[in-house]
Parts: structure tokens; C-alpha cells; sequence
């Protein structure tokens, strides 16, 4: 993956710049030690490493404000960061852009039970908001498997999911508003504690936007009231197709369960093994389905999807009987990835979506693949709304072996692409999928796409290098060509 | 008046591009249903999109439909009845406010003004179920964004920026939306005779409990009897749960336990709770008669009694409350005082539309004004889909 070449011209004032946004964020917010900026060098998707110019750690927003104002004068790039957890790549840095480090927002500002939300600085975890406000009987809904670490400000960048969003949807529909800074330093707000806003929905479009359009400095996002009780049913299959069988009754009798998980037979080995979760060791595919909400509901639906899951040929059945039980089912799976860590010395995460019906083909293609690339290969999979995890293992010590597991990760994802599906559901494009883009959008679509860009940033310096795999000159994307005269448009009716 | 109706996306496109050859702007309609939503768009082509119908994909299973942007949404509401799902974000039908009877547009027409209804507080608006679209830019070119599945982050959203466009950046052709199980049964409980102050801390109380509420409106005693349902001359608080029989049979027991404090209610259930609720969902219980205006407010649902105490409104005004106390729809006996209306949202948040004005011309400035900051990045994006603002211009704001 070649990044865009530095300027070399910013990387020899460093020094300058350092000093000038020293005058900005005083005392430690500037570092540039090399041992320092070691800690700064990779995010989640750690094949990928580049210490940045500096890293520079606002603790306003006044300051992030004139961080970007003064880098949008100067022409230097800036990579902003959350905790860092990204999948994909999205805040891995550059050498000739300041990396923006928002740990330092990590207040809860106001927590508004009437109105059902929290305000909160970006900085803070996703799992201390619901720390925040469990006591109270609430909890905020997305939960990514980084959870404990990952920022809400990241979220907002990434969109991010978790196993939950099949019923209570991903991080843009758990909104209500943002602040944020543009690259010139102008501070904007959408959104509030009301529901909508007038105007475009710049809300939801900075959702998933990947730091490219501006960096957050507030959250607004909905809490809901905590379900009543949840339980859950592991389910065993003979074949990843009874399985999938499975998932498509129970949605067509018309459940949404509050998760449902799936794992084929190296992912519930390698879990097994790793936590002890009790998972039956002898079956293909092993389903969660995880009920929530009023006692009388959950219990009700465990029945129907205990029927179900008979008539889909479960060779294992069993319901948690308590909430610890409820807890062991969802270890495995919560530690699938530390666990098939356990098993190789590197792996590689994936992150397609395809339809739902098309996950025996997708299967079987991926095992085809995993033979030819003699590569092995786990899968979790969010199996309701047929988001693949598959993790590749590799040994990055033999050498050609990393380039070997990506090219086999291009592969699964053009094949998702293939059978009706995208190239990332939830970890982002960043950089990992980044020249992959062209699989699923043509020349004109990803235009369109750079031209909101050039809406928020003409200079493109907020996190050059991630999402699109080419860079256009907004001058260049603003022509048009139009032929006066030769549209005769005979064909179209007209009254 | 030229009129331009193509039959499909190539059509379209044709069409767009000859519009951006002759710089002359064209304004978007499906049915014309929202025709008198937002600003008049001064033109004189109509592009006309009925024409681009039927669904081109639906897989009840896969929780996803396709179709052509002028389908109806009759048309779509039936084919997914038979199916026994639903669009969960319950779009309301503009047509009893603006045409004085039912008409619920084209799919385009409900993405463009990114419908919702009652059950907004738990299900979002059709923003939150719009999966992909394809379409023509004001640059007379055809893109697509999104996908056909529900977890998608490949690229921006631009979906979300369509959704509540009002057709000012894109003309789309195809869209995406995601689709879920219909509940099988809903019941309501009903509250009588509360103040509103009463009525939006009773509706606070059960958005906030575990009951999984689904809707929580409230109608005061000057309107209640509009009501398919009999109010005995008291005002009404409503409050929906759905799904499962054993479930909201529960749920009903535990919210007439926890609003005890609030009196006793009563309970409706299935047609007639869903008829009371299409009335909220459609403003359909306000006096529309050509003197009124109609107003519609959104604001955090716990400020909505205080924010309507603080406009002293005169006695013939009407309103009620929707989205517990969120959404505040308002008909006056003039246009009202715009910028005193708006002035009581400072502070607490929020917008105000005026969707209907008592002048047939022109409304004014229906849609709330926006920081400048925020309009000149509107406008900038306005710029980058339709540089020539051929796409119904004016329709959002002078400039957009």
C-alpha cells in the first residue's frame, strides 16, 4: 500500500511548526521525541507503521480550532486520532502531517435522562458512556468488541457497529448531534437533543466520513433504557448452511433477535479452547441468538426459536439458564479473535457484508481460496445482518507470507462485492481497503464522493492517503463538460 | 410550462444533461403529493418521475427492497403487507395537510423529505433504513452510492445526505431501503385529562422505563374530540407498545403500574390504536382550512410543554404533541410571528417549519434559518452536486 509521498518541504520546518503550535497548546500538548511518538506509530491495523511529524494533544476546542486553522494556512496535513483501535487504518499517520490525539476530551459534559441522551466529549469510551449512565438503569446501544477501549469520536468517524446493531442499529442511528471543526477552524454544531435537523443531514454525512471532513469535538448520542432481561441459545449445526438456514427462518417468522452470532468450526475451536465457553466441539457452525427485552417477550422467543432451530436440524441446543451462563456463551465469541491469535503468530481481519443467502457460496469460495493461498482461515460472522469477520492467519516472519494473507483478503472482498455485498461493514475503508474502492464504485461515483470532500476540505489535508485511491484537485473535479446543442433528446416524452 | 416525464434512468439522465446544456432549471415530482412543501420552485420544466416504477427487488427474508423512485408507496405498502412486514419508520402522509386527503407520494418523494412518523423515537426516520440509491447529479451524471445491505460502511453516506435534500442535489432513479417484520399486535394506553406539563412528564416516565414504547403523543382537550376514538371532552395522552401478544400484554400491565401517579387509563387495541395513530402520524386532527398555518416544531421532547406555555397562544390555535413532547405540530389562525417563534427555541434547542402558510404564494421562509457557517457548507455542497442549480432550486432555502 504506497502512501502519498511526504513533502519534504513540511518536514523540514518541523521545527517551526512545532513552535508555533506550542503557542497554540502550551506545555506537553506538542511531542516530538522518537520515543515519544513510538506510541503513535500504528492504530488497530498494525501491518502498517509510520511515526508522524509530531503528535500534537488539544485540550479545547478552541485549540483544536486553531491547530486546523493554522495547519489549513501553512499546507500541512493532519491525521486526527481517537484511541487509535481502527481496524483499517484510519488513523495511521503520516510522516509530513501532525497526528491530532483527541485522548484528552475525555469529559462526560451532560447526562439528560428527560430527553434521553448523553453529551459527551469525544475522547471518552464507548463503554464509559454506559458506564456513566448504568447506574441509572441506561445504556448507550453500539457496542464495538474494542469497546473498553475505543473512542466515541472514533465511533462517529467509523460508524462503527458491534453485535448488537441488528436490532438497535449502528452508531448513525444512535445520534442526536455533533460539534466539530472544519480544516479552516470554523466550529459548527448539527443536531441537538431534538430528533432532526433542517437542512442536509450533515450529521449522518459525517458519520463514517473516516476523519477525511473534519474532526469531532462533541457527541450527542441517544441512551436507552436497559432491556429487562436477556437470554441466550448456542445452537450446533452439521453444515454452515443449516446454519445460515437457521438465521433466514427465524428473521422470516419475523424475529429480530438483539444479536445473533455465527462461528464456523476453526473460530469455535480456537474460542473453546482459549475461554472454555462449554461450546459443542463436534459441530460445523455454531450459532448465539441472543433474545432482550420484557420477561414475557424473551421468554416467549426463546420458545419460537427453540422450534425453529429444530426444524433447521440444530444437532445442539441449550438456553442459558442464567445470566453467567448468558455471559459464558458470548466469551468464546467475544475472544474469538485474542483466541485464533493464539493459534498463529499474525492474523488479518476482514470485514465484508453480503447478503445473507449468499453465505454457503461465500463459505466455500473461501475455503477454495484458503487451499490455494495455503493460508488457514476462521470466521465470525454477524451472521443477521451478514457481516463477515473472517481472520486470515499468517506468519509475517516468512517472508512474501503478509502479502500473501492480503492479496487472499483482496480476494474474499472482491467476492463480496461480487455476490451483492460491500467491502467493509464496519471497520472502514482507511487504508487497508482503500485500493479496493474501485471494486465497487466506478470513476463517476467515487468523483461524486471526492467533491464533498472539496466541500469541507479543497486542500485535502485532513487524512490524505485513506478511503479514496486516487486524489483529484477539487478545480479539476469542479469542471464540467457540457455539449451544447447536441442533446437532441428525441426520445423522452414531453407535454 | 414544458413537462418532461422519462421512462427510464438513461431517459433521465438525458434529460438532465440537456437541462444543464440549456441551463434551465427543472423542478422534481413524483406524484406532486409534497408539491407545496418548502419553498416554490420558480421554473418553468417539470421533470416527472412517475413514470420510473415498480419494485425491482425484494427478498422478505433478506429484509431488503429495491424499487424505481416515482413508485407509489401504495404499491410498495402492499407488496410488503403480504409479506407481513413494514417500514418500520411509519412515513407520514402529507396529503391531508397539503391536499385536504390521503396521498401518500413515491418512494423518491419519501427519501427526498426523509419521512418518519409516531414511531420515530424508536425506529428512526427513513434516513435510518435508506441502504443505496442511483441517480443523476446537477452535473447530468449518473452515480450510485450504498449498497443492498444493511451494514455498510464503504465510502461516505451519501445516503444520508439525499435523505431530506428535497431532491436539491441528485434526481435519483433507484433506491434501497431496508425492511423489517411488522409487529403482530399493538395496543395503546390511553390517559385522560392531563395538562400538558402533566402529559409530557408521564410520556418522559415511559420512554424512559423498559417497556419498549414505540410512540408517546398527547392531544389537549381543545382538539381531542378530532380523535376516531372518544375522548369525553378531556384531553389524551397516548402511549403505543407492539409486538408480541404475551409481551404487550405485559408491558401494558407494568405502564399502567408505573404512570399510576398519572391516573388510571384505559387500553385500545389494533384498529383502533392504529387509527389514532395515523391521525398523529399525519397532522390529520389539526383544522386546515385555507385561513390556518400550519406549523411544525421539533425540539428535545422534554422542553416541548415549556416551549409551547412560552408562545401564550391565542385561543383558536391548535396543537399537539408528538414524539413525547419532540415534535410539536401547530395550526395558527395567521402565518404567526416567525422569528418570536423561533426565538423561544434559542437556547433549548431545535427548528421550526412552517409547512403550510395562510399566503397561497409563497411561505416565506418555511424552513428555520441556519447558522452561517452551516448554510455556507450547505451551499458548497450544493455546489458540488448541482453547480448550475438546475435541481429544483430554492426549494430549501434561496440558495439551496
Amino acid at each position: 500500500m504506497k502512501m502519498p509521498d511526504p513533502d519534504q518541504s513540511i518536514v523540514a520546518k518541523r521545527d517551526e511548526i512545532a513552535e508555533a503550535l506550542r503557542e497554540i497548546v502550551p506545555g506537553e500538548g506538542v511531542i516530538l521525541s522518537d520515543r515519544e511518538l513510538q506510541v503513535y506509530e500504528s492504530d488497530g491495523l498494525t501491518a502498517y507503521r509510520q511515526p508522524p511529524l509530531m503528535a500534537v494533544l488539544p485540550q479545547t476546542v478552541e485549540q483544536v480550532s486553531q491547530v486546523l486553522a493554522y495547519c489549513h494556512a501553512e499546507g500541512i496535513k493532519v491525521v486526527p486520532r481517537g484511541s487509535g483501535t481502527s481496524l483499517s487504518g484510519g488513523a495511521l499517520p503520516l510522516a509530513d502531517a501532525i497526528l491530532l490525539c483527541m485522548g484528552k476530551f475525555n469529559k462526560i459534559v451532560d447526562v439528560d435522562y428527560e430527553n434521553r441522551c448523553a453529551v459527551v466529549q469525544p475522547g471518552v469510551t464507548n463503554l464509559g458512556i454506559t458506564k456513566a449512565v448504568e447506574g441509572d438503569g441506561f445504556y448507550y446501544a453500539p457496542d464495538p468488541s474494542s469497546q473498553i477501549a475505543c473512542s466515541i469520536g472514533g465511533n462517529v468517524a467509523e460508524n462503527a457497529g458491534g453485535v448488537h446493531c441488528l436490532k438497535y442499529g449502528l452508531t448513525t442511528n444512535n445520534l442526536l448531534g455533533i460539534e466539530m471543526v472544519l480544516i479552516d477552524g470554523t466550529v459548527l454544531r448539527f443536531g441537538g437533543k431534538h430528533l432532526d435537523s433542517p437542512g442536509y443531514d450533515l450529521l449522518g454525512l459525517m458519520t463514517g466520513s473516516e476523519g477525511l471532513l473534519g474532526v469531532v469535538t462533541e457527541v450527542t448520542v441517544r441512551i436507552l433504557p436497559q432491556p429487562e432481561t436477556a437470554r441466550a441459545l448456542l445452537l450446533g449445526f452439521s453444515s454452515s448452511e443449516s446454519a445460515g438456514d437457521c438465521v433466514a427462518a427465524i428473521i422470516s417468522d419475523g424475529i429480530i433477535p438483539g444479536g445473533m452470532e455465527m462461528m464456523d468450526k476453526p473460530a469455535i475451536k480456537a474460542a473453546e479452547a482459549f475461554v472454555n465457553a462449554g461450546y459443542p466441539l463436534d459441530v460445523e457452525a455454531l450459532l448465539i441468538v441472543e433474545l432482550d427485552g420484557p420477561q414475557a417477550e424473551v421468554d416467549y422467543l426463546i420458545d419460537q426459536v427453540s422450534a425453529i432451530a429444530e426444524k433447521c436440524d440444530a444437532i445442539t441446543s441449550r438456553i442459558s439458564q442464567s445470566e453467567e451462563e448468558r455471559q459464558l456463551f458470548w466469551a468464546g465469541r467475544k475472544a474469538a479473535f485474542p483466541a485464533v491469535g493464539r493459534l498463529t503468530p499474525d492474523y488479518y481481519c476482514m470485514d465484508g457484508t453480503i447478503p445473507r443467502n449468499k453465505l454457503p457460496l461465500v463459505l466455500k469460495r473461501m475455503r477454495e481460496m484458503s487451499e490455494h493461498y495455503d493460508l488457514r482461515v476462521a470466521n465470525v460472522f454477524h451472521a443477521g445482518d451478514g457481516n463477515l469477520h473472517p481472520l486470515i492467519m499468517y506468519d509475517a516472519n516468512n517472508p512474501g507470507e503478509l502479502e500473501k494473507a492480503e492479496d487472499f483478503g483482496s480476494d474474499i472482498l472482491k467476492l463480496c462485492v461480487e455476490v451483492g455485498g460491500v467491502l467493509t461493514g464496519e471497520h472502514g475503508v482507511g487504508v487497508e481497503k482503500r485500493d479496493l474502492m474501485p471494486e465497487m464504485f466506478n470513476e463517476i461515483d467515487l468523483k461524486q464522493q471526492l467533491r464533498v470532500k472539496c466541500a469541507f476540505d479543497s486542500k485535502a489535508l485532513l487524512n490524505p492517503g485513506k478511503v479514496f485511491p486516487e486524489l483529484h484537485r477539487c478545480a479539476e473535479l469542479g469542471r464540467m463538460h457540457i455539449h451544447k446543442g447536441k442533446l437532441p433528446f428525441p426520445d423522452i416524452p414531453r407535454f | 410550462m414544458s413537462h418532461i416525464k422519462p421512462e427510464n434512468a438513461d431517459q433521465l439522465e438525458e434529460a438532465i444533461k440537456w437541462a444543464l446544456s440549456e441551463e434551465e432549471s427543472v423542478e422534481i415530482i413524483g406524484s406532486g403529493s409534497k408539491q407545496r412543501l418548502g419553498r416554490s420552485v420558480e421554473t418553468s420544466h417539470q421533470l416527472d418521475l412517475s413514470a420510473l416504477t415498480g419494485i425491482t427487488l425484494y427478498e422478505p427474508e433478506e429484509l431488503v427492497l429495491s424499487a424505481r423512485a416515482g413508485t407509489p408507496l401504495v404499491e410498495i405498502q402492499e407488496e410488503l403487507i403480504k409479506n407481513k412486514q413494514y417500514m418500520a419508520f411509519e412515513p407520514m402522509d402529507y396529503g391531508p395537510l397539503l391536499k385536504g386527503e390521503p396521498d401518500p407520494g413515491t418512494l423518491g418523494g419519501m427519501i427526498s423529505c426523509n419521512l418518519s412518523g409516531p414511531r420515530r423515537l424508536k425506529a428512526g426516520a427513513a434516513r435510518d433504513h435508506f441502504l443505496g440509491f442511483s441517480g443523476v447529479s446537477g452535473r447530468g451524471e449518473t452515480f450510485k452510492s450504498g449498497g443492498r445491505v444493511v451494514k455498510n460502511v464503504t465510502g461516505y453516506d451519501l445516503m444520508k445526505l439525499m435523505a431530506g435534500s428535497y431532491g436539491t442535489l441528485a434526481v435519483m432513479s433507484d433506491i434501497t431501503i431496508k425492511v423489517l417484520p411488522a409487529p403482530l399486535k399493538e395496543k395503546s394506553y390511553v390517559l385522560y385529562g392531563l395538562t400538558d406539563e402533566q402529559a409530557n412528564r408521564a410520556m418522559s416516565v415511559a420512554l424512559n422505563s423498559s417497556c419498549e414504547v414505540s410512540s408517546a403523543a398527547h392531544i389537549p382537550q381543545s382538539i381531542s374530540s378530532k380523535l376516531p376514538f372518544e375522548a369525553d371532552g378531556r384531553s389524551i395522552t397516548v402511549i403505543r407498545i407492539e409486538g408480541y401478544e404475551p409481551s404487550i400484554v405485559y408491558r401494558a400491565d407494568k405502564l399502567a403500574s408505573l404512570l399510576i401517579d398519572f391516573g388510571t387509563g384505559t387500553l385500545i387495541t389494533d384498529g383502533e390504536s392504529r387509527s389514532v395513530w395515523q391521525k398523529v402520524r399525519d397532522a390529520a386532527i389539526l383544522s386546515i382550512s385555507q385561513e390556518r398555518s400550519i406549523w411544525r416544531v421539533s425540539l428535545p421532547p422534554a422542553q416541548g410543554s415549556t416551549f409551547v406555555e412560552s408562545l401564550k397562544l391565542e385561543d383558536q390555535a391548535e396543537y399537539y404533541y408528538d414524539w413525547a413532547g419532540g415534535l410539536i405540530w401547530l395550526s395558527l389562525t395567521d402565518d404567526g410571528n416567525a422569528s418570536v417563534l423561533r426565538d423561544k427555541l434559542k437556547g433549548m434547542g431545535g427548528h421550526a417549519t412552517l409547512v403550510r402558510s395562510v399566503k397561497t404564494d409563497d411561505a416565506g421562509c418555511p424552513q428555520h434559518p441556519l447558522e452561517s457557517g452551516e448554510h455556507a457548507l450547505m451551499k458548497r455542497i450544493k455546489d458540488n452536486f448541482d453547480p448550475k442549480a438546475i435541481l429544483n432550486p430554492g426549494r430549501l432555502y434561496a440558495d439551496l
